[in-house]
């Protein structure tokens, strides 16, 4: 089971709060205070991905943030329920600029960019953004 | 924390100073002000990114829209901002490669490239 597990309505506003509450989770889990500032952005730009992609989708559904503690690691999933048409239904080029597209990519680039170890996966039933991150175990008091 | 927006004229510039968070929640505000300022006729503005503590790509995506309205009209869009954070989006971007930055709104104004 996740560390700590998060639900959110997909609504802009909440967005901040689940920023929030990885980059405190990662930082108790031992994740560098230096990468903090990547956490926090990385998961920022999974979870209004996610809301774009549920509101553009009229789907009601919750986004879902699970924040995973494991051994020498620390994992972030974002999941959405938005499922993915097969590809050629989206034609590129066709009609107007496709804005949310843009935007979506610009979201995934920065992701990428930020995060070394990131899978993204998506199917028919939503999609999920898993990024994972190192940790040091803090140092023991007692030996 | 929210997003904070002022402007100010400086010479024939726009200086939009803005503080906090530029997110999914708060870009779409800075993005009405920058529409405002072009539809107003302000056509040359310098962003004083220096109150802001966290950027995304939302807001990278309003800036460019600023940039693609103000060139539009033959116009300039400066940013000011040191904050290494801040910057590394812009890097990871490819946008340093698209936007002026400058260190200071002293050093904006007068720039003309």
């Amino acid at each position: 089971m996740a560390t700590v597990e998060l639900r959110f309505s997909a609504l802009p506003e909440h967005v901040r709060t689940a920023r929030l509450v990885a980059a405190a989770v990662a930082r108790r889990s031992g994740v560098d205070e230096a990468v903090l500032d990547e956490v926090r952005l990385a998961v920022g730009e999974a979870c209004t991905r996610a809301v774009g992609l549920h509101q553009s989708g009229g789907i009601t559904a919750p986004v879902k943030v699970s924040l995973i503690e494991e051994e020498k690691q620390f994992s972030i999933e974002v999941g959405d329920e938005a499922p993915r048409i097969a590809p050629g239904d989206r034609v590129p080029g066709s009609g107007g600029i496709d804005v949310d597209a843009e935007e979506d990519e610009m979201g995934l680039a920065v992701i990428s960019g930020l995060v070394d170890d990131v899978e993204v996966t998506a199917g028919e039933h939503g999609g999920l953004i898993r990024m994972t991150w190192p940790t040091t175990p803090p140092a023991t008091a007692l030996g | 924390m929210d997003l904070s927006l002022s402007t100010r004229t400086v010479g024939d510039r726009t200086v939009v100073e803005v503080g906090g968070e530029i997110d999914v929640y708060t870009a779409p505000k800075l993005r009405e002000q920058l529409v405002e300022l072009v539809n107003d006729g302000n056509f040359h503005l310098v962003v004083d990114m220096e109150g802001v503590d966290f950027l995304d790509s939302t807001g990278l995506g309003v800036l460019v829209g600023g940039l693609k309205r103000v060139r539009a009209h033959e116009g300039s869009l400066r940013l000011v901002c040191n904050q290494e954070r801040i910057l590394k989006i812009f890097r990871i971007t490819g946008l340093t490669k698209v936007f002026p930055i400058h260190t200071s709104v002293d050093e904006a104004v007068p720039a003309t490239d």
